[in-house]
């Protein structure tokens, strides 16, 4: 049996009071109050059911959706969880509008969390953070994490526009954090992989390590390029997920070997070396 | 309430059992730890499908939700008997409660080798046959043929003393002929339904959205179409049926009850709710006593008029 040290999630699908709620650029925030379970690890998910809604537009939502927790405050007993909704369905739709005084259910927390950098790396100096839209909740509960191990790191975050990158501040605070635009709005003007690649020509590659989360096509760019420069790192991958515990097998992911991961256990934090392509979990 | 039952001879504490590859107690265990052994939510446990080979299961996507449903193709990935007999087996066979294995072949002798096999492991208490699984190009789907099933259940018989439950598909049209056919055979059980064919079409790129092209409906969306069958073929053999296809609570699972099934199993509910097994137990006694049922063996024996 395998036995590991990450947190373990209380055994139920419990439900969890809106606390607050707010825009957050093209997102919305919201924070759950969670009475029973541990601290998350940066990394880590819930699967989340916004109460009595589910089921609304002709029969969707019906199973819950995974959601990264942006970050974490107050102690076990009364967790404060914040989350970085995008609203892209049905689902998101009903997190988007949840208000404080509502409740929304939750299990978890699960997968694995990010490695710390000098597991990755005996070697590193730091830590290079690389976020893409919603991507960037997973990042900012790690920045945290880090901040307070003492680690230094940078943190690249690209957005389609300015209008997106609302919530930054809020999560990231503005030190050490470089935005670029696709629409060259403000910051700089194209990809986030550019100043990537900036940042890595400036560094010793030996003694860096990459996190990274967003869009599949930044996070298969992040991968190739961490790879070519021989750079250790961690990805966050998403895939359709039912459960989120390793029940039903839906969220597999292809693996260097021809193999699949279950991206819900075996993730969603996986090694850069793990898998063949970071688009590969997209479709057949 | 008593909730104690049994099925094919395997003593149960409550008629709540879990549908064949819809929860992974080893995977479970790795994210409540100990919590899951001490609430276990299933009163015997089924394995997911173990095949004589290892398979690494369908490429993505494997899931799409469909109104009030789920529509999976996931292939049946597991070790392999060997591995699992090896592995998995001796982990599955330490739960709390009884364990039944699930296997699925291509062909009689394949069938007969995963039934011998598995018979030999202590701590097993029954075998489940899937012989309806839609996901898979076997080119042999025994469980739409009467005449198929009948024959791989009397090859099958001799071979083993556990309890043999024959899954059927609910992909037929008239599944108790089937049914039928595996109770001469020498069937104790049946276990149903099993997932109804789907497709799900992805229309921003004009194709389908499941790996392997097609997969099979899950879910409170199928509910109505088991109890039907539930209905048909409990009437129609002596065996009992484990029912199951979309139940979500205990007034669900009671449905399949009075429908004629002996116990019931949750399949896509565990995956809203880790729970769910517990869930539908706990609510079981009170369901039964709304109803006006002074005991569980009440409404099994009740027929619907
Ligand atoms: C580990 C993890 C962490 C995540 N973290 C966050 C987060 O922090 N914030 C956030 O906003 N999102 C997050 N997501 C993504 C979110 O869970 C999914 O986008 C979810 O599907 C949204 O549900 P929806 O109903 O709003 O949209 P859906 O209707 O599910 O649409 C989302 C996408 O799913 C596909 N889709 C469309 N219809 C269906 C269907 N019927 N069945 C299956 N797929 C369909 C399409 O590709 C569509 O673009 C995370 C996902 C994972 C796996
Ligand atoms: C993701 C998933 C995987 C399944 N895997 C198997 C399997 O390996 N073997 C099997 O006999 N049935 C399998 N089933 C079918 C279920 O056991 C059950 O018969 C079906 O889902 C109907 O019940 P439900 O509506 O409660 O889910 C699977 C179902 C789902 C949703
Ligand atoms: S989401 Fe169900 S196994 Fe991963």
């Amino acid at each position: 049996m395998v036995v590991d040290d990450r947190p373990i999630a209380p055994f139920n699908r419990r439900e969890c009071a809106v606390a607050e709620t707010h825009p957050a650029g093209g997102y919305r925030v919201f924070t759950l109050v969670d009475e029973q379970g541990p601290e998350p690890d940066p990394g880590q998910f819930y699967m989340l059911t916004a109460g009595d809604h589910w089921q609304g537009e002709a029969g969707r939502p019906y199973l819950p959706r995974a959601i990264s927790v942006a970050a974490v405050t107050g102690n076990p007993g009364a967790l404060r969880l914040m989350f970085l909704i995008d609203e892209v369905g049905p689902g998101t739709r009903l997190m988007a509008a949840l208000e404080p005084g509502q409740t929304c259910l939750l299990a978890g927390p699960f997968g694995r969390p990010f490695s710390m950098p000098k597991a990755l790396n005996p070697k590193a100096a730091g830590a290079i953070l690389v976020g893409g839209g919603i991507g960037i909740a997973p990042l900012a509960i790690l920045r945290r994490a880090l901040v307070k191990r003492g680690v230094p790191s940078r943190t690249l975050l690209g957005f389609r526009d300015r209008a997106h990158s609302g919530g930054v501040d809020e999560l990231f605070g503005c030190e050490e954090t470089r935005l670029a635009f696709e629409d060259g709005s403000s910051g700089h003007r194209g990809y986030v992989t550019d100043l990537l690649l900036k940042v890595l020509a400036g560094d010793d590659p030996g003694g860096a390590v990459v996190y990274s989360c967003g869009p599949p096509m930044m996070l298969e760019a992040v991968r190739s390029i961490c790879a070519e420069s021989g750079t250790a790192c961690e990805l966050a991958l998403e895939s359709p997920m039912a459960c989120g515990f390793g029940a039903c097998f839906g969220c597999a992911v292809p693996k260097t070997d021809g193999t699949y991961l279950r991206l819900c256990v075996d993730g969603p934090v996986v090694s850069g070396d793990e898998i063949a392509s970071a688009m590969a979990g997209e479709a057949a | 309430m008593d909730l104690s039952t049994e099925i094919c001879g395997i003593p149960l504490d409550s008629p709540v059992l879990n549908g064949s590859g819809t929860f992974d107690p080893l995977a479970a265990r790795r994210a409540f730890g100990d919590a899951l052994i001490e609430d276990f939510p299933f009163a015997a446990f089924v394995s997911k499908t173990i095949t004589r080979k290892t398979r690494v299961g369908n490429p993505p996507h494997r899931l799409w939700e469909a109104p009030s449903g789920l529509i999976n193709s996931i292939g049946l990935p597991n070790p392999g008997l060997e591995a699992f007999v090896a592995g998995d087996l001796i982990e599955l066979t330490g739960l709390p409660v009884p364990l039944i294995v699930s296997v699925m072949a291509d062909s009689a002798e394949e069938f007969s080798l995963l039934v011998e096999t598995i018979s030999e492991v202590d701590g097993v208490a029954g075998i489940e046959l899937n012989v309806s699984c839609p996901n898979v190009h076997s080119g042999l789907i025994v469980g739409e043929q009467p005449k198929e099933t009948e024959a791989l259940m009397k090859e099958l018989r001799p071979l083993t003393d556990l309890p043999l439950i024959i899954k059927l598909t609910p992909n037929v049209a008239n599944p108790h002929e089937v049914a039928i056919a595996a109770e001469a055979g020498g069937a104790d059980g049946i276990s149903m339904i099993n997932t109804i064919k789907a497709a799900a079409i992805d229309r921003v790129h004009s194709r389908t959205w499941l790996g392997a092209g097609a997969g099979g409906l899950s879910g409170p969306a199928v509910r109505p179409i088991a109890l039907a069958q539930v209905r048909a073929v409990s009437t129609a053999v002596e065996i009992p049926v484990i029912g199951m296809g979309g139940v979500e609570d205990a007034d669900t699972a009671l449905e399949f009850i009075l429908a004629g099934a002996r116990v019931v199993a949750i399949g896509t509910e565990n995956f809203r709710d880790p729970q769910a097994g517990s869930k539908v137990r706990k609510g079981l006694a009170g369901a039964l006593e709304r109803r006006g049922f002074e005991s569980l063996q009440a409404a099994q024996a009740s027929t619907l008029s």
